[in-house]
């Protein structure tokens, strides 16, 4: 019979995300491993949806295709702006980890604001794309570049919800070093947003159509 | 901003050395010099859309997609921590890219994208 207590206290065993390796039967965060499934399977959505507009790109039934009125040095430095929004997110997860409240709560206020000029960016792309005469139901080919690139900044402007939530659970003292994994979750699927708008920006606007 | 790693908290280090999810994060310095290596290759990418400076040629395509992985790599190893983390979320992630890869490249190759 072992002498081992039923419930072990494990308080000084909390790693530096706030995740007690002991909690679990794996020994990791299973909310984390939960989000690394959950992005592996964002994978499949955003591929059918990036495969879709390869096929249809050059649909265009006779009228204005999408690639016809880019604006790539309009859509670089907006791409250029969610990328640095990951770096103020990694630094705002650092900044929770060490206790440093205040600085955590400066960089998810940026990051919310870098996404937020992002998903501007992609209002006015969007209505510049109307106004040229490329709408949603104009053919095929912006059928699918709406709703690819449409999905994109649906799941920019959740993450944007996400981290306005932290701001205020932090303004309220209710996100500390203890809890920070709760960062790092939101932190990953940001970083997945980013990520696919990297390869969007490369395969959709940059490589060119024909 | 800080310079030291954020591992550097006040619990006692002795359970790091025995838990898969216990890790050494990089300090805030080397994050900002992922993003400055992560803004050139952007700019470079950028760069390739104005053909009037530099012809790129038939290297214009596989350029685009290695500079594209390159930056895919650097976020998924150094700011969502895949580099440090349980290689477990890494597998998980990678299966699924792995399968959606797989079966949109034969999407693709059904209706003759290729040809």
């Amino acid at each position: 019979m072992s002498a081992e207590p039923l419930v072990a206290d494990h308080a000084h065993e909390v790693s530096d995300h706030g995740h007690d390796p002991h909690a679990t039967t794996t020994g990791l965060s299973h909310i984390k491993l939960a989000m690394w499934v959950f992005l592996g399977s964002e994978c499949l959505l955003f591929g059918g949806l990036i495969s879709t507009y390869l096929l249809y790109k050059t649909r265009g039934n006779g009228r204005t295709l999408p690639t016809d009125v880019f604006d790539i040095p309009f859509t670089s430095v907006s791409s250029f702006v969610l990328l640095m929004s990951s770096l103020t997110m990694v630094l705002a997860l650092s900044a929770v980890s060490r206790g440093e409240a205040e600085a955590g709560r400066t960089w998810l206020l940026a990051t919310a604001l870098l996404g937020g000029v992002f998903v501007g960016g992609q209002v006015y792309e969007f209505t510049a794309f109307v106004r040229e005469g490329v709408a949603f139901t104009t053919n095929p080919a912006s059928s699918a570049f709406f709703t690819l690139t449409g999905f994109h900044g649906v799941h920019v402007s959740l993450g944007i919800v996400m981290l306005m939530s932290l701001f205020v659970a932090s303004v309220k003292g209710k996100l500390t070093q203890r809890n920070a994994e709760t960062v790092e979750i939101v932190g990953l699927y940001w970083h997945f947003v980013d990520i696919v708008w990297i390869f969007i920006f490369t395969v959709i606007y940059l490589i060119p159509a024909d | 901003m800080s310079d030291t790693a954020t591992s550097e908290h006040s619990e006692p280090d002795t359970a790091a050395e025995h838990h898969d999810t216990e890790h050494a994060h990089p300090s805030d310095w080397a994050y900002v010099k992922i993003a400055v290596v992560l803004a050139v290759i952007t700019a470079l990418e950028v760069f390739t859309y104005f053909e009037s400076v530099v012809d790129w040629g038939v290297a214009l395509v596989p350029s685009l997609i290695f500079m594209m992985i390159v930056k895919f790599y650097l976020v998924a190893t150094w700011f969502m921590h895949l580099r440090f983390d349980s290689k477990l979320f890494g597998r998980m992630f990678t299966a699924g890219l792995i399968l959606a890869v797989g079966v949109y490249l034969v999407t693709l190759t059904v209706f003759e994208f290729w040809v």
